[in-house]
């Protein structure tokens, strides 16, 4: 039998190589066949997860504390799923959207490779140092996708980027070399009971240390603002790839705390956490609508977004609110990776970057638009799409609690997000000569887009299963 | 006091020093170098707080030696981008974002 | 304003993270123990070894990846560049490095021999070695690195690959860089001596590969 929670760490690692060793612009396809087994290993996984509960592996046979455990129970399955689900579409994407010669794509599938390769031990990992090693591998791959061939603004975004991943990831090892010192382990499990026996005013200081570094690495607002330059400025496979995915490892770590060992201490920082999504919801959405670029827009929507998931940390105790977080990962997740992807057919196609340069452009990307209208439904919430489900429950989970104001920030972001989305889809349905710097694009751009965008809406109708899973 | 425990007590304070350096200092070079008192900084407590009763521990040692290769890797990416800046730019510190 | 707010707060930081770790009481669990107890079981006979490559050795091939992660990412900023050429040094330099680099290859070896029962091993081992590459081309005795040829790519790869592989095959027995305690010192320095030829490749490439004439833009 085939161990799936282990394939999906070794075989990217494999691919990843493999590329490196075929050399500079090779490996597409060779990445698309890793991924496409790796989707399948993860609908395997999750299906053995939903059966059988928590799927384990003891690595090198010694078991915690001495050596390290993998454990994927339904939040993880349902993470290296939407993993999977979001980077096949992706890399179909991105072997079009790279021509040949592009520098930006010389050494893109490698990169790629370890950066999967370090999402997918992320969800798996149930050691605090091996999950440091973890945060550098996706941090280090994706400032390389960042800065990959870029001028002066990728690679000064890449440096910011940089210093702010590794500030992050730097507060947080210290945070595990607190906790080894006051309890001589670094393992999840061993120590649950352990923090929740006693936690001395040391471990209180490592937990403020992990979740900080952290929060910085999830670009969470006030520590926003590596982002937009980050992702607005990267082509726009890699922007779909960093939004969707990177800046949720870091949030899905903080919930793994919050849920593992430190959930005797974590509850406490509860309401400073809605707070700040809060104000990352009215300012990142604020900013989308004053934005001039397109992937400026996006980027900003991402800061907003993300504010939607530390709503839910409050909301925690009472059950559904988990679920609530899940799906919103999964439906801003999915509609951001064909946003992204949309816009970047948006600036082939044109050949400028602007908002206002779009006017027009629905005719003669009518895929592409639609595509942007559907991901634009789910960061609304318009029913049926995962958006509304993840909001619903938020809004249900916050009323049920008589939290009225989480509720009322849910909605008011929902509203904000419709202006930004029409802002775009305004522009585009606007009259206007066709300008000279139109260019045809390759339909599979086109097609990629709209197929994670309609994921995001068709979600919404089999959300329930998605819950179920994350249960376990 | 063991040494251990001094040696943690020096590695939080070059923490400290680092991150006020990454976030103070402009000039990038001095900056990747405060990244480096930093992420030394947490080592020596890894390292220290473990053995603060003066018998010394191959786990944290190991887990270092890895910390170390990892800052090795990211010192090298955040001076290759500084150089490809200096090469674009002709500047040792970053250019305001221009914000569309 | 900023720097002094930053100043204070690293101030009060230090402060009350000096007085938590004062007042700490031994910790729960120990791992000195465990690590002491199967070091027999483990291939090595240096503890710090033991727990590099084979308690925690999913760190250590994670951490690999990092490098040669690391590696790539500077491949891909850098771009194409122009032909390097490196300036002669005085010829006492140069006639130093070539003496220079036949001892420091001895001592890489001996390095790694010796990870297995004493401080060394493989990073050491390819520091020393990256660092001999490092010294030829400041002497203008070796070229800084274009873009890598086939050769140099498997060179690079090729210690984590053959990790990968061990790591790999070993879960046809069913775990995980489970190294049967027969063969575990043998996997061990098989692993070790792939990782130092391509760490000292890596270490090397970080410097030779930036190390190019800049183009103007």
């Amino acid at each position: 039998m085939i161990d799936s929670l282990v394939w999906l760490l070794l075989l990217p690692l494999a691919w990843a190589t493999l590329a490196f060793v075929l050399g500079p612009g090779r490996g597409a396809w060779l990445a698309i066949a890793g991924l496409a087994a790796q989707f399948a290993l993860a609908v395997d996984l999750a299906r053995i997860v939903a059966a059988g509960g928590v799927a384990a592996h003891v690595v090198g046979g010694w078991g915690a504390p001495l050596g390290i455990d993998l454990a994927a129970d339904g939040l993880s399955a349902a993470m290296l799923l939407l993993t999977q689900g979001v980077a096949l579409p992706l890399a179909i994407h991105a072997r079009a959207y790279f021509k040949a010669g592009d520098p930006a794509g010389v050494w893109f599938w490698p990169l790629l490779g370890f950066l999967l390769a370090g999402l997918n031990a992320l969800f798996v990992s149930a050691d605090l140092f091996n999950l440091y090693v973890t945060l550098e591998l996706v941090g280090l791959a994706a400032v390389g996708l960042v800065a990959a061939g870029g001028g002066t603004q990728q690679v000064a975004a890449a440096l910011r980027y940089l210093f702010a991943t590794l500030l992050g990831s730097g507060a947080y090892l210290l945070g595990v070399a607190l906790l080894y010192g006051a309890y001589g382990t670094v393992s999840s499990a061993t120590l649950l009971p352990l923090v929740t026996a006693e936690a001395p005013r040391l471990v209180w200081i490592a937990a403020g240390l992990m979740v900080t570094g952290l929060l910085l690495k999830t670009a969470l607002f006030p520590f926003h603002f590596w982002l937009p330059p980050a992702h607005g400025g990267a082509p726009a496979p890699v922007s779909a790839l960093l939004s969707a995915l990177v800046v949720k490892a870091s949030f899905y770590l903080i919930l793994r705390l919050w849920l593992g060992p430190l959930q005797a201490l974590l509850p406490s920082f509860a309401w400073l956490l809605a707070l700040l999504g809060a104000a990352a919801i009215f300012w990142g959405s604020w900013q989308a609508i004053r934005a001039v670029k397109v992937k400026r827009l996006i980027a900003y929507s991402t800061v907003a977004q993300l504010g939607y998931l530390f709503l839910i940390f409050p909301l925690l105790p009472a059950p559904g609110a988990l679920q609530a977080g899940v799906m919103q990962v999964f439906a801003h997740g999915l509609a951001k990776a064909g946003m992204f992807a949309a816009a970047g057919v948006m600036i082939k196609a044109t050949g400028q970057d602007t908002v206002a340069g779009l006017a027009g452009a629905v005719e003669r990307l009518p895929v592409t638009f639609f595509a942007f209208g559907l991901a634009g439904m789910t960061l609304m919430g318009l029913p049926p799409s995962s958006g509304f489900l993840a909001k619903w429950q938020i809004i249900d989970a916050a009323l049920a609690q008589g939290h009225w104001v989480i509720a009322v920030v849910a909605l008011a972001g929902g509203l904000l997000a419709a202006v930004y989305v029409f802002r775009v889809l305004r522009q585009a349905f606007l009259q206007a000569p066709v300008p000279d710097t139109a260019t045809a694009v390759p339909r599979t751009l086109e097609w990629t887009a709209f197929a994670l965008a309609a994921a995001s809406v068709l979600l919404g109708l089999r959300g329930v299963e998605l819950m179920q899973l994350v249960m376990v | 006091m063991t040494s251990g425990l001094l040696f943690a007590l020096v590695g939080a304070a070059l923490f400290a020093l680092g991150v006020a350096g990454v976030v103070l200092i402009d000039h990038l070079l001095r900056r990747i170098l405060a990244f480096n008192l930093m992420g030394s900084g947490a080592f020596l407590v890894l390292v220290g707080l473990a053995q603060r009763n003066g018998v010394p521990d191959p786990v944290p040692q190991a887990m270092v030696l890895t910390g170390i290769v990892v800052a090795v890797a990211a010192t090298a990416l955040a001076l290759a981008l500084t150089r490809k800046l200096h090469a674009l730019t002709g500047r040792l510190d970053l250019p305001e974002d221009a914000d569309d | 304003m900023k720097r002094f707010a930053v100043i204070c707060s690293a101030l009060l930081f230090v402060g009350s993270l000096a007085a938590a770790m004062l007042e700490l009481a031994p910790a729960a669990i120990d791992l000195r123990g465990p690590v002491a107890a199967h070091l027999a079981a483990s291939g090595v006979s240096h503890p710090v070894t033991a727990v590099l490559l084979n308690y925690r050795g999913y760190d250590t091939l994670l951490e690999i990846a990092v490098l040669l992660l690391a590696l790539l990412a500077i491949l891909a900023v850098v771009g194409e560049p122009g032909a390097a050429r490196p300036a002669p040094a005085h010829p006492v330099l140069q006639t130093l490095a070539r003496l220079a680099t036949p001892l420091m290859i001895v001592v890489a070896v001996y390095l790694l021999w010796a990870g297995a029962f004493r401080p060394g091993g493989a990073f050491q081992a390819g520091a020393v070695l990256a660092a001999a590459g490092v010294l030829l081309h400041l002497a203008g005795l070796l070229p800084g690195w274009q873009t890598p040829r086939l050769r140099l790519r498997l060179g690079l790869a090729g210690g984590f690959a053959l990790f990968l592989a061990v790591a790999g095959g070993l879960l046809a027995q069913g775990t995980l860089l489970q190294y049967p305690p027969a063969l575990a010192g043998g996997l061990i320095l098989l692993i070790e001596s792939g990782l130092t030829l391509s760490l000292a490749l890596t270490l090397a490439g970080l410097f030779l590969f930036l190390s190019r004439d800049e183009v103007a833009p």
